[in-house]
């Protein structure tokens, strides 16, 4: 659904917890190591190593994430379906493997910037340069990384963010999850360049196995890099797949067919392949990752059930939370002379 | 429909005690005249809030719309005609359009499939992959290719997907379509451009599908704007906008697509852009609306007919730009009272300027304030959307302030 991306980032305590039993895991070994697709560079000499490490504890990490997104975005996708929960829902199913190797690259003063399911609107790709930006003006060694899809990627703002990030010299990572597909549209119906890496003229580019989250977690390392040594930005384009229609109101079929969305899910799905590269590694084995399975599902189960029980928000609630800080006195309603007090709930997550 | 809503929630809205309650609040979205929060008791709180959500629960559940559709009728010296709805009439002007001119292109993002709202089905097929072809995501392109498309030669119908996704192409629509003519001497123009755009609330849309910006575009000199409130208009006028030797924004109201049915005249014919329609004649009040707000107000007619003897004059503005102004300041110097409604927010919506027009130019015939039942100036709320728009119940309060000034 749309905010879970962004949610992920938050890494929750519930999330990032790696319990596992540990009493159950035999001597097996503790790192391994795993040779990932080329990559294919523009504008570098040189790109991410294509042998990396692992160790278990990541490992079983990454598992669990992405298997927390599958489990959460199909509970998602039952609840709107159920007319639980209304609007839109664009499900991120496929592309687990992204968003798990990206955030494992991130340190804390990082930023990220996304939509929903990370396309769609590219309007928050300008607004990432502008956070890059910050972070070098406030020499905070962050970087920041900005995404879209490919749908998005013919909108001109990315190019005059390309542009400024590359002029000014911005820690950016422009990163275009290549799905195959815009709303209704096959990439190549869209796009004369579907090399979407090469499409920052200037600025060097990364193409990634999206659907490996080792790939994705060295080329974000690699960029980042990059980024902090004054070699920003960087475009990355990390080619995946959605298992998904567009939003719910899209079948997903009418574009391609049912046999190729089964042949990724067989062949090249992020989360089994991961799985199997890891039990072949003897980092770990099939009985610790069904516990982990299971953790997962009796999470999203609970979180699930809990949302459907609460209650609704009390009325005192109408103008809390809109700043960390207020400075603005009372919050305007719909009319004038209409007000709100503000108050603070949840944690102030901006307020340094 | 109302009718999709249970009984008892009618008679719970007839009463008015939800909305009289809604006076005493102040709920995020809902309040219209609220008391400070020290002056709400915690249990009168709670019971509110339960009926509220079990009002909007009613309310959203069916995705109920909030009007009740009044089909157009055409005379039988129209010829023959076909039932069509909104869309379908849409689909229609367009053939009419490739098939009598072939210099007609359409184009736009998924248009060879059919369009999202089906709005070009078969066009493809029947004219061609060279003249009705899908563009990539890109509307700023879409609108500067259509541009110069026209000022080539073409006859061109660009569609952005959504009204609420035109305003990346608003600098080529405002900065170079509309000043066309006007800069390079009438040397050129792009007079044979039209974009289309489904706009308005849908019971489900939220702040990216439900967004009404004509009046956005009414601030520029150099555009016509046009809405039409069912098939029979909506085929007519936009076969006139097409033709029309100015550019044209031709805004479709997304909730009448399946709903607006009516016999359409199968033959080809326009209806006049700049020319407001009066749909109901009245000595009391007149109300003004456009799109799907005309058939709010025609329920609000006969609301006020039923419970306040009032006689309203129904007007569909038909024209955001240029607007009928004749028309209004007649009805208005008939009637003494005005009553504007749109879905698009308040301030410098539409009706702000309209309202500034008819007290300069009916002053001393105006009776009362003028009215404007708008919606909120606030995003485009998702649950909340009952309470955004300007319902009949809203509507019918001011037309019984204006009556009771």
């Amino acid at each position: 659904m749309s905010m879970l991306p962004s949610k992920m980032i938050r890494s929750t305590p519930a999330l990032s917890r790696n319990i596992w039993p540990l009493s159950k895991s035999k001597a097996y070994s503790t790192e391994a190591t795993f040779e990932t697709k080329p990559y294919k560079l523009h504008r570098l000499e040189s790109g991410p190593s294509t042998t990396v490490t692992c160790n278990k504890e990541d490992a079983l990490h990454m598992y669990r994430q992405m298997q927390a997104i599958r489990r959460l975005e199909t509970s998602a996708s039952n609840l709107y379906k159920e007319k639980a929960v209304r609007g839109f829902c664009h499900l991120y199913s496929g592309q687990e493997a992204c968003a798990v190797g990206m955030r494992k690259a991130m340190s804390d003063v990082d930023t990220i910037i996304t939509a929903y399911r990370t396309f769609g609107n590219c309007d928050q790709v300008p607004l990432g340069a502008g956070l890059g930006f910050a972070h070098k003006y406030k020499g905070d060694g962050g970087i920041n990384i900005s995404l879209y899809g490919d749908g998005a990627a013919n909108q001109g703002q990315i190019f005059e963010a390309y542009n400024m990030a590359k002029l000014w010299n911005l820690p950016c990572i422009f990163v275009c999850e290549n799905n195959g597909y815009g709303m209704g549209t096959s990439a190549e119906r869209a796009s004369a360049n579907v090399n979407y890496y090469t499409r920052g003229d200037t600025v060097p580019g990364i193409w990634v196995d999206g659907m490996d989250v080792l790939a994705v977690r060295e080329a974000t390392r690699f960029a980042k890099q990059m980024c902090t040594d004054g070699q920003g930005p960087v475009l990355m384009e990390t080619a995946t797949y959605r298992y998904s229609g567009h939003s719910m109101s899209d079948p997903g079929t009418s574009y391609r067919t049912r046999e190729e969305i089964q042949e990724v899910r067989q062949s090249r799905d992020p989360i089994t392949s991961f799985k199997d590269k890891i039990i072949n590694a003897g980092l770990t084995t099939a009985e610790e990752l069904k516990s982990i399975d299971n953790e997962v599902r009796v999470e999203v189960d609970k979180a699930t059930k809990d949302a459907k029980a609460d209650g609704e928000i009390s009325l005192e609630e109408i103008a809390a939370d809109i700043y960390a800080l207020n400075l603005e006195g009372p919050v305007r309603g719909i009319v004038s002379g209409d007000s709100f007090k503000h108050i603070n709930i949840g944690p102030q997550v901006n307020r340094k | 429909m109302w009718s999709n809503v249970t009984p008892r929630c009618v008679q719970c809205i007839k009463n008015k005690s939800v909305v009289r309650q809604l006076h005493k609040t102040s709920l995020k979205g809902l309040c219209f005249n609220p008391l400070p929060v020290s002056n709400r008791t915690p249990t009168a709180v709670g019971s509110l809030q339960k009926r509220i959500s079990s009002v909007l629960q009613q309310w959203t559940r069916s995705y109920s719309a909030h009007f009740t559709y009044v089909p157009d009728t055409v005379p039988s010296s129209e010829g023959e005609t076909v039932r069509m709805n909104l869309f379908q009439a849409v689909n229609n002007a367009m053939d009419i359009a490739l098939a009598s001119d072939p210099t007609a292109i359409i184009f736009g993002e998924d248009v060879a499939f059919g369009g999202v709202f089906r709005c070009t089905l078969n066009l493809q097929d029947k004219h061609g992959k060279d003249r009705v072809f899908n563009t990539p995501l890109c509307e700023q392109g879409i609108a500067g290719f259509g541009i110069g498309a026209a000022v080539a030669g073409a006859t061109v119908i660009a569609e952005m997907q959504f009204a609420d996704y035109i305003f990346p192409a608003f600098d080529q629509i405002v900065n170079e379509a509309a000043k066309f003519r006007y800069r390079c001497g009438n040397q050129f123009d792009c007079g044979k451009l039209t974009f289309r755009a489904p706009c308005g609330a849908v019971g489900h849309g939220a702040l990216y599908h439900s967004q009404s910006p004509e009046a956005y575009f009414a601030h520029t000199p150099g555009l016509k704007i046009v809405m039409p409130r069912g098939a029979v208009k909506a085929k007519g006028l936009l076969l006139s906008c097409i033709r029309s030797n100015d550019p044209c924004i031709f805004f479709e109201p997304k909730i009448l697509y399946r709903s607006a049915v009516e016999q359409v005249p199968t033959r080809d014919y326009e209806l006049p852009i700049g020319k407001a329609d009066i749909l109901l004649e009245g000595e009391n009040v007149t109300l003004l609306g456009w799109g799907t707000q005309v058939h709010v107000l025609r329920e609000v007619a006969q609301l006020a007919q039923d419970r306040l003897n009032v006689t309203c004059e129904v007007i569909d503005l038909v024209t955001i730009q240029p607007w009928d102004r004749e028309t209004i300041f007649n009805s208005v110097t008939k009637t003494g009272r005005l009553v504007i409604a749109h879905e698009a927010p308040l301030n410098c919506g539409l009706g702000a300027e309209i309202a500034a027009s008819v007290q300069k130019e009916c002053f001393l015939n105006l009776e009362a304030p003028i009215q404007r039942v708008t919606g909120h100036d606030t995003p485009f709320p998702h649950v909340f959307e009952p309470f955004y728009i300007p319902d009949k119940w809203r509507c019918l309060e001011a037309v019984r302030v204006a009556v009771e000034f």
